[in-house]
């Protein structure tokens, strides 16, 4: 159980995750890390949306027949994200405002549905919303870590306009970096968030070479990742 | 030895059929009760975002009654590249018409359509201007996002005859901005066509708010 825990959390958060690594969902990611508020909202949605959906794919794994399994995936997930939407509509007016687009992308992101074909529809429920879970937090790190190096290149300040997602106070969470900042706008607009997510694909690949490189010895078991291994060593 | 196949097969399209149905109906309901739940939240923030927005560009001592009350279909709305049908909004101070909210799109920015706000008082004075969606270039043309910059404040104030309605570079009195006049020079010219659309159409306009009002006393009483 702590083996099998401590691979799900390493395949989402690292080993597989889901962008820098399967390099799913790119549409709204790419679209929507120009500071890291937009980046979180976009985090936390799918995040959520992420794990309701593997729960609901697993619990409902034994009385789906295998045959009609994709669409019923579909459903779910549809069905989630619009009632993500609607809440959001109700509870974060303001964000909904800015994310709006690309709440419904999250549909098409097939990070998503990739999870419940390839893990949910074959785990225990706990296991599945770990699964949803990790995969969820891999993708957020990379959507915020990308929105902070955009922002910061682009406008020269971070957590700006945080109070969209947590309330007034909020507000005094940003800092500016770089004082008398002129801007750069190639950080902010489509070509920077390619640049910058090639940036941090190497600099994963980079690691992850150390890291044999240091323990030649010891074999790397990677058949289990090796239909999604899209970057990196494909074995 | 067919007949069970195909027996068979038509007891797998059934399975399959009903397997689908249900979860759909599932999925339907689940959708139902949470649109249901949120409808009347989501309803109020639509109302306060607007209301907001109508309050950016029409200071509160300009008007006594919600502006969001007096809403009127805009005559000739293609003057104003709007769509047919458009609402523009009164402001009323003790009973009396006191200003207006005009939409306005400009069609002549850099990228795309500019949607704006412009706030009128009843002499044909701006009340204030708001950007309220565009696609102008980060950094550059988005200065005229009140987010960015206050360069709209700029035109509070103005009429008709108190400016030269150009940018500087255009012999005007208004500012543009480093590496971008197209934009500014779009909006400059949309808040004139609205003063020029208000004095044309001012007693439309105060003809179709009074059957409005016409109308509303009549449902009160």
């Amino acid at each position: 159980m702590q083996v099998e825990t401590r691979h799900i959390l390493h395949q989402g958060l690292w080993q597989s995750n889901p962008a820098l690594v399967q390099l799913l969902g790119l549409c709204p990611l790419l679209a929507v890390t120009n500071s890291v508020a937009n980046a979180l909202g976009l985090a936390i949605v799918t995040t959520l949306v992420l794990v309701a959906s593997n729960a609901l794919v697993s619990l409902t794994r034994n009385k789906v027949n295998k045959d009609v399994r994709l669409p019923t995936f579909v459903m779910i997930i549809a069905a989630l994200v619009t009632v993500a939407e609607l809440l959001m509509q109700a509870l974060t007016y303001e964000l909904y405002q800015i994310l709006g687009i690309f709440i419904p992308l999250i549909v098409t992101n097939c990070a998503i549905l990739g999870r419940a074909e390839a893990y949910a529809c074959k785990n225990s429920l706990a296991l599945s919303i770990l699964d949803g879970l990790a995969m969820g937090v891999g993708f957020s790190l990379v959507l915020v870590l990308l929105g902070a190096m955009r922002e910061v290149l682009g406008q020269g300040t971070l957590f700006t306009d945080m109070h969209l997602l947590f309330g007034e106070s909020a507000r005094l969470w940003e800092l500016t970096i770089i004082d008398d900042y002129r801007g750069f706008l190639f950080a902010i607009l489509p070509p920077g968030a390619f640049i910058g997510m090639g940036l941090l694909i190497a600099m994963k690949n980079v690691i992850d070479q150390r890291q044999a490189m240091s323990q030649l010895s010891l074999d790397e078991p990677s058949s289990k990742s090796r239909r999604v291994r899209v970057t990196g060593i494909i074995t | 030895m067919t007949e069970n196949t195909e027996s068979g097969l038509w007891q797998n399209i059934r399975n399959n059929a009903l397997n689908l149905g249900l979860i759909a109906i599932l999925a339907a309901a689940a959708l139902a009760a949470v649109y249901v739940a949120t409808k009347p939240s989501i309803i109020a923030n639509q109302r306060a975002a607007q209301l907001a927005a109508l309050t950016q560009v029409m200071p509160t001592e300009y008007f006594d009654e919600e502006l969001l009350k007096h809403p009127i279909t805009l005559p000739a709305p293609e003057q104003l590249n709007l769509e047919p049908a458009t609402i523009a909004y009164a402001a009323m101070l003790k009973g009396q018409l006191n200003g207006w909210v005009l939409p306005v799109i400009s069609l002549d920015g850099y990228s795309g359509r500019i949607h704006m706000l412009v706030g009128i008082d009843i002499h044909g004075q701006v009340t204030g201007v708001r950007i309220t969606s565009h696609k102008e270039t980060p950094g550059l043309g988005d200065k005229v996002d009140y987010q960015k910059s206050t360069w709209v404040d700029g035109f509070i104030g103005s009429s008709l005859s108190s400016h030269r309605w150009a940018v500087k570079k255009d012999q005007g009195d208004f500012d543009q901005f480093t590496g971008a006049t197209i934009t500014p020079r779009a909006v400059v010219q949309a808040v004139q066509s609205s003063l020029i659309y208000y004095k044309q159409y001012q007693d439309e306009l105060l003809a179709a708010l009074n059957t409005n009002v016409n109308i509303a006393s009549a449902e009160d009483e």
